[in-house]
């Protein structure tokens, strides 16, 4: 179940073996949670048609007016094997930079990455690795497990989950390793991307309906859920496609 | 599929993945080492009672009308898939007489810990209806037919917004008292989350055993099994849920209603919790259901496997 994202080098890869440690307490939360915001990549990669230019740029301007911390943008990679992300340059020149905000750009492979990165940034180390359960397989218990291996090796504070909802897990996952004390969540707006993997199952976990549960929880994101929800319906709109995302779907007024 | 990574071609085969991992109840899902059963998370019930309300609380807010021998044939399945409740249907007036001469071997009344709700739904303050209850519940006793009791507005409120713990205490106490035998706390707009449902259970725990407490969470807002694995933390092993998700919100137009059986199901088994519950006949019965109503699932679970 757990993927260590290997197409991400920026994120770094280190794992060594796996093995199931109980932690201590169940039941605290962290104060503030860092939300990375994936769905002008992973998402609309998953999506079957292809959304022109201005509107990927719109779509994450909407994203940085919101008050995401991270966006994924786009990703290098050729355009032969991932046609929707074909114009990365164009998008990383035509969206607007917000101060405070980061734009990450996944880089598969060397190329991609000397195309994207200064070699400045490389010298340091990957600064956090997302945690992949890529077909949504994972349970509670599972999630829990795979944290407890893994923050042997790794502090808790580099890493992050990305958890996808095919079978309807996603938010439950994503509690548990909050419990956990793993404070950056990887999501996407809708709900975008389905799975490639199972034929009309869903895939990212809906940003909105993530934001929904921090703020019950009193848990900081610096995330404007009405402006996510017009970003949401943006998109939405121009992918003709309904909203993955619950909240969406309860405030839509039709 | 012009966006499909090529990859995709050659994993293998999603229905393979899924017989391997999760049809089998007694496997933890995605476990890494399959030879080794992952620990049970600490803290959880053993077993959880699913209470099955789809043919109820599910079909009562469909849209479509169901004929009886579709209801009937459904409630036949579900019975064959190892649910030990199932709540079969509803008796909207206050005279419960011709429930228990029609043949029902339990009965279960609606409280609110809303006055706003409870004005709107059945015409009567809280207290009025309690009163009623008490006569019904009593008079069930007596003839040794068993009483739940449902708190609807537990985790808040169409009309009034936020509820208190205080009050979901109260009104649970109350129907507890006069002899209902568990109480079903009901997040009716699913506005809650997991921050608000710990603190409502800790208020009801004070004054209600845990093993007389089940929850009800509707996933309007996606976020009852979150919610639901919140109480199971807390000792809570009792849980509504219906087949396919049946039944919007009445609240919130196009909104999600119930909370799906096959996905509680599926998060239960992966969690190593013993439910009873054969989740692939549950699917099949939701898919008879949803074909019948003419509407999709509202299950990932069921989304994920049956288009595969």
């Amino acid at each position: 179940m757990a993927t260590v994202k290997t197409a991400v080098p920026r994120r770094l890869v280190g794992l060594a073996s796996l093995r199931a440690v109980s932690t201590s307490s169940v039941g605290t939360f962290p104060k503030q949670v860092k939300i990375v915001e994936v769905g002008p990549r992973d998402g609309l990669q998953n999506e079957k048609n292809i959304v022109p230019t201005p509107v990927k740029i719109k779509l994450i301007d909407m994203l940085s007016e919101a008050g995401l911390p991270v966006i994924e943008a786009t990703s290098f990679v050729s355009p032969k094997w991932v046609p929707q992300m074909a114009d990365h340059a164009e998008v990383l020149k035509g969206i607007q930079r917000f101060p405070g905000i980061n734009y990450p750009v996944l880089t598969p492979n060397l190329k991609g990455f000397q195309t994207a990165v200064a070699k400045k940034l490389y010298s340091l180390g990957c600064y956090e690795i997302s945690l992949g359960d890529t077909i949504g397989v994972g349970t509670p218990g599972v999630m829990k497990d795979m944290l407890s291996a893994v923050m042997h090796e790794v502090p808790v504070s580099a890493l992050a989950v990305h958890c996808h909802d095919t079978y309807g897990q996603a938010l439950a996952n994503t509690l548990m390793a909050l419990q956990m004390g793993v404070s950056v969540v990887d999501s996407s707006v809708a709900g975008l991307g389905g799975c490639p993997y199972a034929q009309g199952a869903s895939g990212n976990l809906a940003t909105e309906d993530l934001v929904y549960m921090l703020a019950g929880l009193g848990i900081h994101t610096g995330v404007n859920l009405q402006k996510l929800l017009e970003a949401g319906a943006f998109i939405c709109q121009a992918l003709n496609r309904k909203t993955s995302s619950k909240v969406a779907q309860a405030t839509c007024k039709l | 599929m012009g966006n499909m990574p090529s990859a995709v071609k050659h994993c293998l085969s999603y229905q393979q993945l899924l017989r391997e991992h999760l049809w089998i109840g007694d496997s933890v899902a995605g476990a890494l080492d399959s030879a080794q059963e992952s620990p049970q998370l600490s803290g959880l019930p053993e077993y959880v009672k699913i209470v099955e309300v789809g043919p109820r609380d599910g079909l009562q807010n469909e849209k479509v009308i169901v004929p009886t021998d579709v209801k009937i044939e459904f409630i036949n399945q579900l019975s064959q898939t190892g649910l030990s409740v199932i709540e079969v249907t509803s008796f909207v007036s206050s005279r419960w007489v011709p429930q228990v001469a029609a043949g029902a071997t339990e009965i279960s009344v609606f409280g609110a810990a809303s006055e706003s709700f409870s004005k709107k739904n059945i015409n009567c303050s809280i207290e009025e209806s309690m009163e009623k209850f008490e006569e019904v519940v009593k008079s069930a006793k007596h003839m040794g037919v068993p009483a739940r009791g449902y708190v609807s507005c537990a985790l808040g409120c169409p009309y009034e917004g936020n509820i208190t713990p205080q009050k979901v205490t109260e009104v649970s106490k109350r129907l507890y008292g006069m002899g209902c035998y568990e109480i079903s706390l009901g997040d009716t707009i699913g506005v809650g989350t997991p921050g608000s449902m710990k603190r409502m259970l800790e208020s009801v725990m004070k004054e209600i055993p845990p093993g007389a407490i089940a929850v009800h969470c509707h996933d309007t807002y996606g976020q009852a099994l979150a919610n639901i694995l919140t109480a199971l933390q807390m000792g809570i092993n009792v849980v509504d849920s219906a087949v396919s998700g049946l039944g919007g919100c009445p609240y919130a137009k196009g909104a999600s209603g119930n909370v799906a059986t096959e996905d509680l199901i599926y998060m239960l088994n992966g969690l190593g919790l013993n439910t009873g519950v054969n989740l692939y006949k549950v699917m099949q019965a939701g898919d008879f259901i949803c074909k019948a109503v003419n509407k999709t699932t509202n299950s990932k679970v069921a989304q994920a496997s049956f288009n595969a």
